[in-house]
């Protein structure tokens, strides 16, 4: 509503000399079942003035910005019963403290212009008006239709018919009297009544309900319902961000996201006050108005003055629960405290919320009293009870706290992160991403460049290290994930993992905490410091509640995120064997303390270890450098080595870029790199949208790629690729496709995929003493040569052990020293334990501690 | 000075005079924003206004103008409250607009809430504390340039000598008296207002006033911001210039309210916590309405507060930065002395107070230069009497002794407490560039518990990352620092440092306490002035490299590499480059130069290789 016309309707109105209303049958309330609102009594401070003037001299009403349509208003039939009697058929109205007809703020004087807000709605002193609502409302709900709607609760609704109508249909079968209306589908349907709504929403929502109920009723007359239905918008676009709320939204409808930190008990609020009189037992029911209650002074039956008592188990009243917001950390500029808001929530939004859970409030935005009780000298109950003592203001003291306290009275909730329990395709938060931006980021992903673009961008201060920043960007899009359960697979894996292993001091370290920072859901733990419960869950006893709770660690928490884990060789094996499941699974399974659950841990993993001798030492294998089990470093897709590279060029190119580090200022960095937060956006948005499939040649080229993999190592006797590495391959094909914003996986991505899977490969998988690629040196452990070398020893030594002759026992060192002295290559002790044991597996002899015996 | 009287003794004059001059518009409230700014440009002003920090709150003049140095400590939800209202006056019946703007309560009169003319407005609060290990000396300085003021009724008749000529003429006689001064105050403090002095049994007793740091004193206060308060952030250092409101009302208030929410709880949204923690009594924490906030670089008061373009700032720092030279060598023997004759510690201990974290490259902190000095004597004062020479050179500084009790025991990450909806603050809680001194010599065998290791894990970050994660219970949040730490040790530190120095003591005073004693006394306190201003200039100077350096640097590392490239990791580059950086800036240089460079290179490796004799000394270090 514009504010020069409602200014100017104020003014007019102000003019009018107000009529005694309660004899025009026009100036019925309109909203009867809400008589709290509707029919309030004047505050003693404020008397004379009744707020209702009669339709027909308001002319000035017709000037209001919501100009009907001609045709409309034909249609509306003004003496329609329907319009004045809610058919509600004797099923009992609720209140709705949650707009406010408890609010206790007295300069709720419907008489006067409120405080703030500027432009009012004509508060319910105009009847037809409302009427004119109710009739879009109605409108709305009978006619809207959402073809492309995909919230999950609306998922078996035929989208071609009305939606709120089928809505109805599920009311009448299920029976809870509650109909959610999303404040979007208003908007693009009626933006005026949506406006309207947003604006006046203590007057909007009552016609909405009496809109409801009159469709509903006459579509299903005989439907019991515990009340009447109340309908409960949500989805308001006028605030997000807690930190915006300013005093223009005050008594508007907003919905603001953040998360719950504290739940205050449950508080009975009285609605109705049940007094008698303690002379004559006469009783009255008094209304609770603006959170006070009028104490009858004289009892209407037998005069007596201050005969009046409170009864307390005959009051009505309703529940209420305070709930502490706090805005969510994703929200929040660096380097502030969050913001918190109070919210009010009623009846059976009550214990909807926990504390800790991210949720969506919708709720009219009110202030509290901007009068402190102080002013008021309070007076305690006859009874003593605390509860709705009446306050009784002290007009003598002046002096004012002119301080506000604000509130929002909730009138829906939802949680953000309920989609995540039900395990839903879409994985991300729904973020919203604004028009400029999505076409910003496809003009981004257009470029022939991208790539490299954005693997460059990705913790610019790490230099060089390319391909370990391509695997890492693969994984921070991850693959597409695909369900074969019913074929009996389940889930592949989309996730991505990388293991970053090399010299201490490449900044492994560093490229962790950057990747921890970029990613929403990022977790940080260090294998030194974690142990299998903090990095799965564990079972807690709640000090308040005496409940158990599961309490996750950081592998759940990491849900769709990613897990870093730093110092992964330092991990205790215990915990290490917790990994083994969620690396390939992606769950995991918790039985402690009569808690058997199976938990979603679909995060990918990047984990960095240290070599055992602090240095790598090159003539090594991987697994031996490293010292990790085998059957862990295969469920690796990309095994990084971060080597000091001992050569001269890189070496001038490293200093000219720490140098630079040291004197560059800060704008000239910005523009060579690209944003972090754009790099974010880019991520969750194509994590969000794309969900690239393999095409006809993509497969292809994958099949090819696979069956080369394994014909190179055939050659000399040995396999060099497994099904988990094709896994591999197409999970970073699809990554590669997100990257370029490509629904489709095409050869090039392929062959992005395979070039860095063989770049990972030639780093970890190289056998040092062959030079050749070994790929079972990551899934046995041990290369092929190796393990031919050890054939070799153990033949040599039974060779030996029998060329001694009959001999039962033998000196172990003596064995040793011979068989060094017999063989041309040198022999470690290593060997020739190792050789010993293949001979006692062949049950040749056996070894008691400094002896070795034939069998 | 007679209309410094009225901006300063009663502003809300000013305010109100400016509201009735045009009552319709909105901008009246820049103007009187711009009033005092510009009242307080004028040469000296800001030295006419009382400080909260100096003048003890019974002493100022309810709703003047005041001053306050302090540290925003946490941020509260913003209020709303009546910007403007209309009075009724009961007799005539009168209606009258007026201003609620820089004020807590509504004066005189019948509100009425219902006036179509009331406006609704936004303000913000800040809860702010004198900044948290601020040393005593600075304290004392900025007690001392705070010039006689006509509006507190505070006149202590101490002050017959004028300070208008020359501060530094007789700073050593100013000194003297300041501590005599210091000891009467604190005398009179006690016997006066026992409220005042915040000897800690009471303060938990009474009330937390949540200071970072055990023990500190001075009052606490609530800041209200009315304009571009998104322009602040936490754990910043401000100087506020704002209206005094202790209005006994607010505790009044206060008071009444805790009566009534027994009587009512849907009446009253917060607990009793909360309300303690938001509304404490005004004469313990007073309210400043803010009109103008000066953020401050750093605190050190021998130096004009700003990096302004004002000329009689600029002539002082290029007088400083003729004679940085000199005073860098006088400082470097006084400190050679305190190391026991070992100039290499000196050196870098210099480079480490100098230091300043000054970009931020994704997640990596430049300019950081944590200095691990090992090898000093175990159960000796020797580290606690380092700790108190650090304490007379650097503006803010705090000592935190690693014993097991204590980081079992200390809170050091703030924690968002949600039933008073305030962070508690813990001690890593400091403003930036303050000096947090590890004794690590105290750490004894033992079990660290679950808090220790968190302590732990958190000084590691802060070295690391110059990052401390505070806790809000949900989640973590990350709020940058800017923190010199400087840990001794007997052996090398079991928290990460960017550079370890191995003290080599070249002489062995028989009596240490004695002799470091002796070389303290040693230096007049205009020396120890000159090195103070020393640190906060060297510390603020620009750098740069030229290409030509950048050239040689390149073909320095190269050459090195190729001789042995595992004696030269990319970190060692690292790390020479901030050593070259911090020692140019130590001889006021504002680019590297190649004798810089080399001599960096040359400490670098006598660094080095005293370490690694070291090591071989001990032999089982790792």
């Amino acid at each position: 509503m514009s504010s020069p016309s409602s200014s100017a309707r104020k003014r007019a109105r102000s003019s009018n000399p107000p009529t005694p209303a309660s004899e025009d049958p026009l100036s019925l309330s309109p909203r009867p079942r809400e008589p709290s609102t509707g029919e309030l009594q004047p505050m003693p401070t404020s008397p004379g003035t009744d707020m209702q003037s009669p339709a027909i001299q308001d002319t000035s009403l017709f000037s209001s910005p919501v100009q009907l349509p001609f045709d409309f208003l034909s249609e509306v039939d003004m003496s329609s019963p329907l319009i004045y009697d809610t058919p509600s058929r004797g099923t009992p109205a609720r209140q709705r403290p949650d707009l406010g007809s408890v609010r206790k703020a007295p300069q709720v004087d419907l008489n006067s212009e409120p405080v703030s807000g500027g432009s009012h709605f004509i508060k319910s002193s105009n009847c037809l008006q409302s009427k004119i609502f109710g009739l879009y409302a109605k409108r709305f709900l009978q006619r809207f239709i959402d073809p492309s709607s995909r919230e999950d609760e609306n998922a078996c609704l035929d989208l071609n018919e009305p939606l709120y109508m089928q809505k109805l249909d599920e009311i009448s079968v299920v029976g809870d009297p509650v109909l959610n209306v999303n404040c979007g589908h208003i908007q693009t349907f009626d933006a005026d009544l949506y406006r309207q709504l947003i604006c006046y929403p203590q007057e909007v929502i009552p016609t909405f309900d009496m809109a409801v109920n009159e469709l509903f009723f006459d579509r299903y007359p005989d439907s019991v319902l515990e009340h009447q239905i109340q309908v409960r918008p949500y989805n308001a676009l006028k605030t997000r961000n807690m930190r915006s709320l300013n005093p223009e939204d005050i008594d508007q409808l907003i919905t603001i996201s953040g998360m719950v930190i504290r739940t205050s008990q449950l508080i009975p609020e009285m609605q109705e006050a049940f007094f008698r009189c303690q002379v004559c037992a006469f009783s009255t029911r008094v209304e609770v108005d603006r959170g006070r209650i009028a104490e009858p002074a004289v009892c209407r039956n037998c005069n007596t003055t201050h005969s009046m008592a409170l009864v307390h188990n005959r009051s009505v009243f309703s529940d209420k629960q305070m709930i502490k917001l706090q805005e969510s950390p994703e929200d929040m500029p660096a380097g502030q405290t969050p913001h918190t808001t109070v919210v009010y929530a009623h009846n059976d939004l009550v214990d909807k919320v926990q504390p800790g859970d991210r949720v969506n409030i919708t709720g009219v935005f009110y202030p509290n009293e901007p009068v402190l009780c102080s002013l008021h000298k309070s007076v305690r109950g006859k009874s003593g009870i605390y509860r709705a003592a009446p306050m009784r203001v002290n007009p003598r003291q002046s002096q004012v706290k002119s301080v506000y306290k604000t509130h929002i009275d909730a009138i829906h909730f939802r949680k953000t992160d309920e989609r995540r329990l039900h395990g839903l395709e879409e994985e991300n938060e729904q973020k919203l991403f604004t028009e400029e931006r999505v076409s910003m980021l496809k003009e981004l992903a257009a470029k022939p460049d991208v790539y490299d673009r954005l693997s460059s961008a990705l913790a610019p201060s790490i230099y060089e290290h390319e391909d370990i920043k391509k695997g890492i960007l693969l994984q921070l899009f991850g693959g597409t994930r695909k369900d074969f359960s019913q074929t009996g697979r389940g889930n592949f894996r989309a996730e991505i993992n990388i293991l970053l292993c090399g010299d201490p001091g490449t900044s492994k370290s560093q490229l962790l905490q950057y990747v921890y920072n970029l990613v929403p859901r990022g977790q940080y733990t260090s294998g030194k410091g974690s142990s299998a419960v903090g990095l799965t869950a564990y079972v807690m006893k709640d000090p308040e509640t005496r409940q158990l709770v599961l309490q996750t660690g950081a592998l759940v928490l990491s849900d769709n995120g990613i897990c870093c884990i730093d110092e992964f060789d330092k991990m205790s094996d215990s915990t290490r064997s917790v990994l083994h499941e969620v690396m390939e699974q992606q769950t995991l399974s918790i039985a402690k303390a009569g808690i058997i659950c199976q938990l979603n841990a679909r995060t990918s993993i990047l984990a960095a270890a240290n070599p055992v001798e602090s240095q790598w030492n090159p003539k090594k294998t991987t697994i031996e450098n490293i010292q990790l089990p085998h059957t862990l470093l295969s469920r690796f897709d990309l095994i990084f080595l971060m080597l000091d590279p001992q050569d001269e060029a890189y070496d001038r190119r490293l200093a000219h870029h720490l140098v630079s580090l040291y004197y560059q200022s800060e704008d000239q960095v910005e523009e060579e790199y690209l944003d972090m937060a754009v790099l974010k956006d880019y991520i969750a948005y194509a994590r969000t949208y794309i969900n690239p499939r393999l095409c006809e040649e993509a497969s292809q080229a994958l099949i090819e790629a696979y069956v080369d993999m394994r014909k190179i190592g055939s050659g000399r006797g040995m396999v060099s690729a497994y099904p988990r590495q094709l896994e591999s391959l197409i999970r970073l094909a699809e990554a590669h496709a997100k990257v370029r914003f490509s629904d489709k996986v095409e050869t090039i991505d392929v062959e992005e995929a395979k070039r860095l899977h063989r770049e990972a490969l030639k780093q970890s998988a190289t056998d040092p003493r062959t030079g050749f690629v070994d790929i079972s040196i990551l899934t046995t452990g041990m290369s092929a040569t190796a393990r031919k070398r050890k054939e070799e020893v153990a033949q040599a030594l039974k060779k030996l052990i029998q060329s001694k002759g009959k001999m039962p026992a033998m000196k172990y060192q003596q064995l040793f020293d011979d068989l060094r002295g017999q063989s041309e290559a040198a022999i470690t002790k290593d060997m020739f334990d190792e050789a010993l044991r293949a001979l006692t597996d062949e049950d040749y002899l056996t070894v008691t501690g400094k002896t070795v015996r034939l069998l | 000075m007679p209309s410094v009287q009225d901006w300063i003794n009663n502003p809300l004059g000013v305010v109100d005079g400016a509201f009735a001059q045009n009552n319709s518009g909105a901008e009246w409230e820049k103007k009187v924003v711009e009033y005092f700014k510009e009242k307080l440009k004028v040469n000296g002003a800001q030295s006419w206004v009382p400080s909260l920090n100096d003048v003890p709150l019974h002493y100022l003049k309810p709703n003047s103008l005041v001053k306050f140095r302090c540290m925003i400590q946490d941020m509260f939800d913003p209020e709303f409250f009546m910007g403007v209202y209309e009075t009724v006056d009961s007799s005539t019946n009168s209606k009258v607009l007026r201003c609620g703007k820089y004020k807590d309560v509504t004066d005189c009169g019948q509100v009425d809430f219902n006036s179509r003319n009331a406006v609704t407005s936004e303000r913000q609060t800040f809860y702010c504390v004198p900044i948290p290990g601020e040393s005593q000396w600075v304290k004392e300085i900025s007690f001392h340039q705070a010039r006689v003021v006509p509006s507190t009724s505070y006149t202590p008749n101490r002050h017959k000598r004028s300070y208008e000529e020359d501060d530094e003429m007789d700073t050593q006689a100013q000194c003297h008296c300041a501590n005599s001064h210091r000891n009467v105050e604190s005398k009179r403090l006690e016997t006066e207002a026992p409220s005042q002095n915040n000897s800690p049994s009471r303060c938990s007793s009474n009330l937390d006033l949540n200071f970072p740091l055990p023990g500190e004193q001075g009052p606490a206060c609530l800041v209200k911001v009315y304009e571009g308060w998104d322009g602040f952030k936490l754990n910043d250092m401000l100087e506020v210039f704002g209206i005094l409101s202790v209005d006994p009302a607010l505790s009044l208030m206060a008071d009444d309210k805790e009566a009534s929410s027994l009587l009512d709880p849907t009446e009253s949204m917060e607990t009793v916590e909360e309300q303690r923690a938001h509304s404490p009594p005004a004469s313990l924490v007073p309210r400043i309405h803010m009109l103008y906030a000066q953020p401050l670089k750093h605190n050190n008061p021998l130096l004009p507060s700003a990096v302004s373009e004002d000329k009689g700032a600029c002539r002082f720092l290029s007088g400083v930065l003729s004679e940085l030279t000199s005073v860098r060598s006088e400082l470097l023997t006084y400190l050679t002395h305190i190391f026991l004759g070992d100039s290499l510690a000196a050196e870098y201990l210099i480079l480490h107070l100098i230091s300043s974290v000054y970009a931020r490259r994704d997640v990596l902190p430049l300019g950081k230069f944590t200095l691990n000095v090992s090898g000093c004597p175990h159960s000796s004062p020797y580290t606690d009497q380092l700790y108190q020479i650090i304490q007379q050179l650097v503006p803010s500084s705090y000592q935190i002794c690693m014993s097991l009790h204590n980081m079992n025991n200390q809170r050091m990450v703030p924690r968002k407490d949600y039933t008073a909806n305030r962070l508690v603050s813990g001690t890593l809680q400091l403003a930036s560039n303050t000096s947090l001194f590890l004794d690590e010599t105290q750490l004894e065998q033992g079990q660290l518990d679950a808090t220790g290791v968190r302590n732990i894990t958190a000084l590691g970050n802060l070295i690391s990352w110059q990052k401390v994660d505070y806790d809000f219970n949900y989640h973590q949040m990350e709020f940058p620092c800017n923190i010199n730490v400087l840990i001794v040790s007997e052996g090398r530190s079991l928290l990460p440092s960017d550079c370890q120095v191995h003290l080599r003591p070249a002489l062995s005073p028989p009596n240490l306490e004695e002799y470091l004693k002796t070389v303290q006394l040693a230096q007049a306190s205009s020396q120890l002035n000159k090195y103070r201003v020393y640190f906060t200039v060297a510390r603020s100077l620009d750098y740069n490299i030229s290409d030509q350096i950048t050239k040689a640097v390149e073909e320095d590392f190269v050459e090195m590499r190729k001789d042995d490239p595992q004696s030269v990791s990319a970190e060692d580059l690292h790390r020479m480059l901030i050593v070259a950086r911090l020692l140019s800036l130590s001889y006021g240089q504002t680019s590297l130069s190649r004798e810089n460079w080399i001599k960096a290179k040359q400490m670098e490796m006598m660094r080095i290789s005293r370490t690694q004799q070291q090591k071989c000394v001990n032999g089982n270090e790792p």
